[in-house]
């Protein structure tokens, strides 16, 4: 009786994960690339502070409304800043947060392959 | 090896700087890209339900508008400047408050017990003029010139000198 009364619930289940909204997914997607202005290091999507649901009913509004993600991106943009953005721009303030640690690298590298070399060959004159 | 030296010390100088540079910036303040710029409308309705745009409060002259809410405890320390600024200066600027993410019943409480510094407060029960303006604490306070041009914002609460100082540098009131 007990296995009688399961079965039908199995279908049920799985119809539920089927039935995700593909919106509320892109909402998520972009919440991801957002940071939350009061918390800091967590994104729209983790944080539960209120700014976080609230920006996170607005992404969805503006994509019911047709929106692309890079005009919802934007609009968060012109009132928070490029702070709002999880990965720094690649232009502007963040562009040196990309290519500092090529420049460190190239600088340390370079001077570590000139002392090298130059020690290698003072060991070969000795 | 001199010239490497020589090189070494002012590229570790440089990433030491940087460092320290990095160390003094406050994460707490995100600068506003708004600044700078027009305030964007904003349509709503005050507290007591007139409706209202924000951005047209000033009604042609400087505004102030300060971000409260009643839950909000730093509002109550900030409040009494507010008050005693708002009863010097507001005849010349516009005092306008922004009540953010509140009921209805207890901000207009709040006001009560502790004294309405604004011509009115716009209400923002879903936080959505907060984001508008990119609000991200309370207390906020934005200071708009007659033009509707947004000059500066201060994050956090103010004292009697620093509002005072904002007031004479953006408005030349004092």
């Amino acid at each position: 009786m007990a296995l009688l009364l399961l079965v039908p619930l199995v279908p049920l289940v799985r119809a539920d994960v089927v039935a995700e909204d593909p919106q509320q997914r892109q909402m998520l997607e972009i919440a991801e690339k957002l940071r939350c202005a009061v918390c800091q290091n967590q994104s729209v999507a983790e944080s539960n502070a209120e700014l976080a649901q609230d920006m996170r009913r607005i992404i969805a509004e503006q994509l019911a409304a047709g929106k692309s993600e890079a005009q919802v991106i934007d609009y968060f943009r012109a009132r928070y800043g490029d702070f709002v953005l999880m990965r720094p721009p690649r232009q502007g303030s963040g562009a040196p947060l990309w290519w500092a640690p090529w420049a460190i690298l190239a600088v340390a590298g370079g001077g570590a392959f000139i002392y090298l070399r130059k020690r290698l060959r003072d060991q070969g004159d000795s | 090896m001199t010239l490497w030296r020589l090189l070494l010390i002012p590229a570790l100088a440089l990433l030491l700087g940087a460092l320290a540079l990095g160390l003094r910036h406050d994460p707490k303040q995100i600068p506003s890209p708004l600044v700078g710029k027009p305030l964007p409308a904003i349509a709503g309705q005050t507290l007591d339900g007139a409706p209202v745009d924000l951005a047209k409060a000033g009604q042609g002259g400087p505004m102030l508008i300060n971000v409260w809410a009643s839950w909000c405890e730093s509002c109550a320390v900030e409040h009494p400047v507010v008050v005693a600024a708002a009863r010097q200066f507001g005849d010349r600027v516009a005092f306008i408050g922004l009540n953010y993410r509140d009921k209805r019943e207890l901000g207009e409480a709040w006001l009560a017990q502790r004294g309405n510094a604004y011509r009115w407060s716009f209400f923002d029960p879903e936080g959505r003029a907060g984001i508008e303006l990119g609000v991200y604490g309370v207390p906020e306070t934005f200071f708009v010139a007659a033009d509707g041009t947004l000059l500066a914002k201060h994050v956090g609460p103010l004292d009697a000198d620093s509002l005072r100082g904002y007031l004479k540098t953006l408005f030349g009131v004092s």
